[in-house]
């Protein structure tokens, strides 16, 4: 057997880096730099004062906090797994806060800073990661889709719903969220086909955190992914997607047009997975720490911070409340995964059906009884 | 009463136009149901009456046809999907079996899946590969999932308005051989329940299961042994998951021998299933092991071997002839 030929060298995705078969103009939408430095872009504007920036701030370190959190209780055994958003933070809080409050958003399994601006309650979503059941809030209700874990499968859903809307009459629109590794999926390509031809109002949002479980992104595109919007017909764009400032101005903006009639948007937000894919995972196999040094310095909350304090928009009470407050809900979510009751085990029959048939009503009497015979011998 | 002589095909689209009149949220989809009105042209017409947000023809893709109802369907609407033929129904199967069938589950009953997928299913037309198979297993497998198959003008067109106004997703298969087959369908009739087998012939010495394409099959064999003196129950299960066998085991205790008909492989087919439940049920009844007659365990063949594939009436006879001299 013939080895295979070395892959050539990808487009090196990394702003700044050499591409010199592309165009050398800066394609990153960026509103505050690294280092916390507010800067113009001539196609997003944001006007935003200064105690919405407070509370972008307030979210990112909440979301954090909570993160930090699952890690540690699936390490002391209390969660099955958890899937990190470490380094993400903006990237979709910036996406959850463009929302209207009728759109309604199709996440993965990684959305948890969404999930949180969508008002969801952090333990509804730790149940998942706990084993309790799939998801315990409520989709239609929060606007906010269960977490599907098949990847990609999510995006035809978004483009489905996003033509029921159009049906409706409603100036609303779907956030599809997917990852640089979804992109691959048919499913994601199908549904960027249907968005297109059916001008549907829907946004892809994809986070580009480099990494597929372990796959770098060279394995899943040649080109960059924000370009792949033009084969099918529609605009994409590539944020910096540790800038909240700038997630937000380019998703509002996606999210409008769609909701205008003008049809979907590819927003590809540029970030970095900053810890395992999931608390099973071991990066250290496949990438560099020198990488995930870099990135830390791109840290997304750090140059929110900086921004902040410089520019005395948030004083050091405020800095410490939040962090009071982020005490607070890790104390909160502490205790309640703890204290989360087990699911009654005749309740896996219950739903199968919306109309129960008669062999799982059967099964499930079966199983009850099964269950309560040991009872009965004192087992 | 207003009873017409109706095709399978033609009983289908008079009850999709039924549906689509009863239920604003009812939408066809799927690839040529438009101008075309379908390969088969069951959704002939409608396109037309109804308009293109209604009778949509889709891109080539079956996963974005699962996939687009699946978000319809959390819209409040009621996606009718048609699959092309049979075997075009795998690129949509991780969308069935992973999302349409566990949403309701998944959200706890938050988000129902009412969604119908139509697929014309089974051979004997003469076609190339994939346009001939027998995909139920795979579905009734499946939870979540229910299964249909009709077999006769009146069931097409009753079921298919049921299977719509149904708040489960339904995998409804049209016996494709047999949609210019006819009968007279009474359109003011009550029509029976949506998941109850039927007796459709009363005998006395084997009960013939079947289901789609072969209950014609199996009522064939039915008549033929009659002119030799024995007696065939047929029944049509009509539902294949899920399966109502209680008119079975009750036929079943009185003939003492079952015979199972499917086009599909006979491994861990339906007929694998019935045999299992019919033996726990009826063991002490049974004169003989319940016996099966499907496909073989090979790809659907050439169209050129589908009659040596296919059961026909001989071969349903000859599982008769095993069960009596058992």
């Amino acid at each position: 057997m013939t080895a295979l030929p070395e892959t050539t060298e990808m487009v090196d995705p990394v702003p700044g880096a050499d591409a010199p078969h592309l165009p050398q103009r800066s394609e990153l939408v960026q509103l505050l730099t690294p280092e916390g430095e507010r800067v113009e872009h001539p196609d997003y504007a944001l006007e935003i004062s200064d105690e919405e920036l407070r509370n972008l701030y307030r979210d990112l370190v909440l979301v954090r906090r909570w993160d930090v959190e699952a890690t540690a209780l699936q390490r002391q055994g209390e969660l099955g797994i958890w899937a990190s958003l470490l380094g993400q933070e903006a990237a979709q809080i910036g996406a959850g806060r463009a929302m209207a409050a009728d759109d309604m958003a199709f996440p993965t399994y990684r959305e948890h800073g969404v999930a949180w601006t969508r008002g969801v309650d952090p333990l509804h979503v730790i149940s998942l990661f706990r084993g309790v059941d799939n998801g315990g809030w409520d989709p239609v209700a929060t606007g906010f889709n269960l977490y599907t874990v098949v990847i990609g499968a999510q995006c035809l859903h978004a483009t489905g719903y996003a033509m029921g809307l159009q049906r409706d009459g409603a100036e609303n629109a779907t956030l599809a969220f997917l990852g640089d590794g979804a992109t691959s999926q048919g499913e994601v390509n199908e549904a960027m086909i249907w968005a297109a031809s059916f001008s549907a109002p829907v946004v892809f949002f994809c986070q580009n955190n480099q990494y597929a479980i372990s796959v770098p992104l060279e394995r899943q595109s040649r080109v960059p992914l924000y370009q792949r919007a033009a084969g099918f017909g529609f605009p994409g764009v590539r944020v910096d997607g540790n800038d909240v400032l700038a997630v937000l101005a380019v998703t509002r903006q996606a999210l409008q047009a769609a909701r205008e009639g003008q049809g979907p948007t590819f927003i590809e937000a540029f970030t970095y997975r900053m810890g395992a894919h999931t608390t099973s995972d071991d990066p250290t196999r496949y990438r560099l720490a020198s990488e995930l040094e870099e990135w830390k310095l791109r840290d997304p909350i750090a140059r929110l911070k900086a921004h902040l304090s410089r520019q005395d928009k948030a004083d050091a009470a405020f800095f410490e409340s939040v962090e009071r407050e982020a005490d607070q809900l890790a104390e909160r979510i502490r205790g309640g995964t703890v204290d989360m009751p087990d699911p009654d085990p005749a309740a896996m029959f219950d739903t199968v059906y919306a109309e129960q048939t008669p062999w799982l009503a059967a099964q499930r009497d079966e199983f009850v009884a099964y269950r309560a015979s040991f009872e009965e011998a004192g087992e | 009463m207003s009873t017409e002589t109706l095709t399978i095909g033609k009983a289908l689209n008079l009850g999709l136009r039924k549906a689509m009149e009863d239920d604003a949220k009812v939408v066809l989809m799927g690839e040529d149901i438009g101008k075309l009105g379908g390969v088969f042209r069951i959704t002939d017409g409608l396109q037309k009456d109804f308009g293109e947000a209604r009778v949509v023809d889709t891109p080539l893709a079956e996963a974005g046809i699962l996939g687009t109802a699946v978000g319809l369907a959390m819209r409040g609407y009621r996606p009718v999907c048609e699959i092309q033929f049979d075997g075009f129904v795998f690129p949509a199967y991780n969308q069935i079996v992973t999302q349409v069938a566990k949403m309701h589950a998944r959200s706890k009953g938050r988000l129902p899946m009412p969604i119908v997928i139509r697929i014309p299913f089974g051979g004997g037309i003469g076609a190339v590969e994939h346009h001939s198979e027998s995909p139920e297993a795979y579905f009734a497998h499946t939870a979540g999932l229910k299964v249909v198959a009709v077999s006769n003008p009146v069931d097409a067109y009753w079921g298919i308005q049921q299977a719509i106004a149904h708040p489960d997703p339904i995998v409804f298969l049209e016996p494709k051989r047999r949609y210019w087959e006819k009968a007279e369908v009474d359109t003011d009739a009550t029509p029976d329940p949506l998941f109850a087998s039927r007796v459709v012939r009363g005998g006395d010495d084997v009960t013939v299961l079947a289901y789609g394409p072969m209950v014609k099959t199996a009522l064939q064999a039915a008549e033929a042994v009659a002119e030799e003196g024995r007696s065939l129950e047929v029944v049509d299960l009509r539902t294949v998951s899920p399966l109502d066998l209680e008119p079975v085991f009750e036929s079943v205790r009185r003939t003492g021998r079952c015979v199972v008909v499917h086009e599909a492989p006979v491994t861990l087919g339906l007929g694998a299933e019935i045999a299992a439940r019919v033996t726990e049920s009826c063991f002490h009844s049974l004169e003989a092991p319940v016996l099966r007659v499907g496909g073989f365990d090979t790809p659907y063949p050439p169209s050129k071997l589908e009659e040596e594939y296919l059961p026909d009436l001989d071969r349903v006879l000859d599982a008769v002839d095993r069960a009596m001299e058992f």
